[in-house]
């Protein structure tokens, strides 16, 4: 019964990652193929036409795109209750099952932001990094379905997991945007946007969003961490011990902390505070990996 | 001369204010919180005496010159070296020097009414002018008192202002740090912890010698142990036959506390309380169980002797040691509780539960040096002034002779490790993460704004100001204009 469960949601994971195609693909033809070329008559030298956008004509494709994306969450997302019903416990017992439900974390935090903000343009790489993860998880990662060590047998799993995995999507997200504003700003510092990037929001509101994304998120992170904190109390006997995993998240704490001080108070903005926020998203995943995989201490369920 | 400057003179107090300036403001906190961040990273790469001594052992044995010097530099003990204390003691100073006063600034504000309406409202953001007969400030005034907003009312216009939860999370926030760092000095100045190996079938009691390792902080006497036995009934552990992972560890115990006895489980995240001291299962091994006869087969020891656990399937080293045999001997021994054997690293367990259990030894004759004073541990054996005598291994039930006497594995039974922790400053830390929070919420996700209205001429105008671009403020300020317009 337990194995016949793992295998359901192998199968789940493995449609998820084929629909992720799908979608990556359809928000691929969508970006090339929304841009038209000026007409053949104005085609004369010295006069630079710049390609114009239209996105009448990859209508189509977009809502694939996303339908395609929305479609694969819940793939994913059976995927991963599939393999808690297989151990008997919820999924986060090693790496595998955490970097499914991380990538699941990931693609819900794009696809709610998407609801309120246009963030379509964000899709091609949301598509691709999740396939990655999601490869990455199952080719080097994977490991059997096995009960859980008693430490990890306690509620706080649940309640510390989850707030750690959500904030880390939305961190991500955060880090996505701040990337695309760093690239862009280089790119129009050299003049004009190419044809395929005029649909990405302009700098300022780029800016805005990463810092809206981890302003939302940051108390969430505090109470991950206090969370581990309760829990380490009583599976541990201390609250707080320096363990490199606790260092990391409180490192990612001061980071995400000194950059909304510098943006709220000190008025960062632009360039500077986009590197930030890039080191404190960072540091995040040099904790998820490193110390996951290379790591010595408490905190070394990845079952590598 | 006449291009000499005169520079001012600061003075001792103008130079402590102007230090006390820098250290409060906003740039040098920045500066000193990105720093403790930075400095936190060492002790995460470094292996660290607190947390795990034996990495720190080996990593001098490994790296002699480097680790003198990362010694020096209290490169083991990052988060108690006098570096990072510094950096977060003036970071906190900076701190309390920057929130206190706007604390107390933030305090008056509260009970002070809203700023005067400022003189040109068509400068300000939403403003809109309204010719609506109907528009008035008696209706805006109950606006107002509905969205609960402070008022201020003068004669031709009304000064509104609503969000002031923002400041009051920030500040709160921003103040139960202060009360976490106290609850850890707190807990690390009054507070003890200590470990115990107990055998299934003994009794702790909570008295200093029970204890293998023991330390108090440094304002409290080691007399205050509150008075509790614990006695280990049972303890089983289960794993999982694929993966030979841990599943369960329980302990049955009987426990004495104020003369009451009782039974209880002990589990890995279900630590025992008494009052302010909690007691956590944390480890457990096995303890062959050996009889050690002299040549004359008179018993010179038995009993049970911990051995440690040197990897995931329980095989485990120790040593035993017979200074009443004459000569005294001892054997240095490891203990497999599954045994099996490859060519390559000799007897190895193949699953932690005593399926097989098998104890190997090697015999040595001479000083033990128990009675030199030298303190050592109760797992090894220097075996420098000794003589080796004889290689064995023996099952349940077996003996092995060698010269001068005999060893008897009777059976092996299992120890857990009790983790005795008096930690009195975690409540206020714990008090001090619930306000963060929830002050982080608020002040993340308060808005302050301002509205304003005047009466004009023609009818009326309205104005508003966000503080931090609050966003829907232009939705509340339709909703507004179309309630004093009686629109709704």
């Amino acid at each position: 019964m337990q194995t016949t469960w793992a295998y359901i949601s192998n199968y789940f994971v493995y449609s998820a990652m084929s629909v992720f195609t799908i979608s990556f693909i359809a928000h691929a033809f969508e970006t090339a193929f929304a841009v038209r070329a000026p007409e053949s008559a104005d085609k004369t030298e010295g006069n630079l036409l710049t390609k114009t956008l239209d996105y009448k004509r990859t209508e189509r494709a977009a809502r694939i795109a996303t339908a395609m994306m929305i479609l694969a969450f819940f793939l994913l997302l059976a995927g991963v209750v599939a393999r808690g019903i297989s151990a008997k416990h919820v999924p986060w017992g090693n790496m595998y099952e955490f970097s499914i439900t991380g990538a699941l974390a990931f693609t819900g935090a794009y696809l709610v932001a998407l609801r309120k903000y246009d963030l379509r343009w964000l899709g091609l790489f949301i598509s691709i990094s999740v396939l990655l993860t999601l490869g990455t998880a199952i080719t080097l990662l994977y490991r059997n379905s096995a009960p859980l060590v008693p430490a990890l047998k306690s509620t706080w799993l649940v309640i510390h997991v989850v707030s750690a995995i959500i904030s880390g999507g939305v961190f991500l997200l955060a880090n996505v945007v701040a990337g695309a504003y760093l690239y862009l700003e280089r790119v129009e510092s050299r003049g004009e946007r190419p044809a395929w990037l005029k649909r990405v929001p302009s700098l300022e509101v780029l800016d805005q969003l990463s810092y809206r994304l981890v302003a939302f998120v940051f108390p969430l992170w505090t109470f991950a961490v206090i969370a581990g904190a309760i829990w380490a109390e009583s599976a541990w006997g201390r609250y707080w011990g320096w363990d490199p995993k606790e260092t990391w998240a409180f490192i990612t704490w001061v980071a995400y902390a000194a950059y909304l001080h510098a943006r709220v108070t000190v008025g960062w903005r632009g360039r500077r505070a986009a590197w930030l926020c890039i080191f404190a998203g960072s540091t995040f995943l040099f904790n998820y990996v490193y110390v996951n995989v290379w790591g010595t201490g408490k905190h070394t369920y990845s079952g590598l | 001369m006449t291009n000499q400057v005169e520079i001012p003179e600061l003075g001792f107090t103008g130079l402590l204010r102007f230090a006390w300036r820098q250290l409060t403001s906003m740039r040098t906190a920045l500066i000193l919180l990105m720093l403790m961040g930075v400095a936190a990273i060492p002790g995460s790469l470094i292996p660290q005496r607190m947390t795990n001594p034996m990495a720190v052992r080996d990593f001098f044995t490994n790296n002699p010159a480097l680790s003198i010097w990362y010694d020096r530099l209290s490169l083991f003990d990052v988060y108690g070296s006098p570096w990072f204390s510094a950096i977060y003691i003036l970071l906190f100073i900076s701190l309390i020097g920057c929130v206190l006063p706007r604390s107390v600034e933030h305090y008056k504000a509260m009970l002070a009414p809203p700023p005067v309406t400022p003189k040109n409202l068509n400068r300000l953001s939403f403003h809109q002018e309204i010719s609506a007969s109907t528009a008035s400030l008696e209706s805006a005034a109950i606006w107002f008192k509905q969205k609960r907003f402070r008022v201020r009312v003068e004669g031709d216009s009304i000064s509104a202002e609503k969000g002031y939860l923002r400041e009051t999370g920030n500040l709160l926030f921003h103040l139960s740090l202060i009360l976490i760092l106290i609850g850890v000095s707190f807990g690390s100045l009054f507070g003890m912890r200590g470990d115990a190996i107990v055998n299934v079938g003994e009794r702790f009691i909570n008295v200093p010698t029970t204890y293998d390792t023991l330390s108090f902080g440094k304002l409290i006497n080691a007399n205050s142990l509150p008075p509790f036995t614990v006695k280990v009934d049972r303890f089983v552990a289960l794993y999982d036959p694929k993966t030979n992972a841990p599943k369960d560890y329980t302990a049955w115990v009987t426990v004495t506390d104020s003369g009451k006895t009782s039974k209880k489980i002990l589990k890995v995240n279900e630590p025992l309380t008494f009052g302010n001291t909690r007691v956590y299962l944390q480890a457990n091994g096995y303890s062959p169980v050996v009889t050690v006869r002299d040549s004359e087969k008179k018993i010179v020891f038995q009993g049970p002797v911990p051995f440690l656990p040197q990897d995931g399937n329980l095989r485990s080293i120790g040593a035993i040691k017979v200074p009443d045999a004459k000569p005294s001997v001892g054997f240095v021994a490891s203990f497999v509780p599954t045994n099996a054997r490859t060519t390559s690293q000799g007897a190895i367990s193949i699953f932690p539960e005593l399926l097989d259990p098998k104890l190997l030894f090697s015999i040595w004759e001479g000083d033990l040096g128990l009675d030199s004073g030298v303190p050592q541990s109760v797992y090894k054996i220097d075996t420098s002034k000794l003589k080796q005598i004889g290689l064995g291994s023996v099952k349940p039930g077996e003996t092995f002779n060698y010269r001068g006497g005999s060893i008897t594995l009777e059976t092996a039974i299992p120890w857990i490790n009790l983790q005795v922790v008096d930690d009195p400053g975690k409540r206020y830390a714990l008090i001090g993460g619930i306000v963060a929070v929830l002050g982080l919420l608020s002040s993340l996700y308060g808005r302050r704004r301002r509205i304003w209205i005047r009466t004009t001429n023609s009818g009326v105008e309205v104005a508003a100001l966000a503080k931090n671009s609050a966003p829907g403020l232009e939705a509340e300020v339709n909703d507004f204009v179309k309630h004093i317009k009686g629109e709704k």
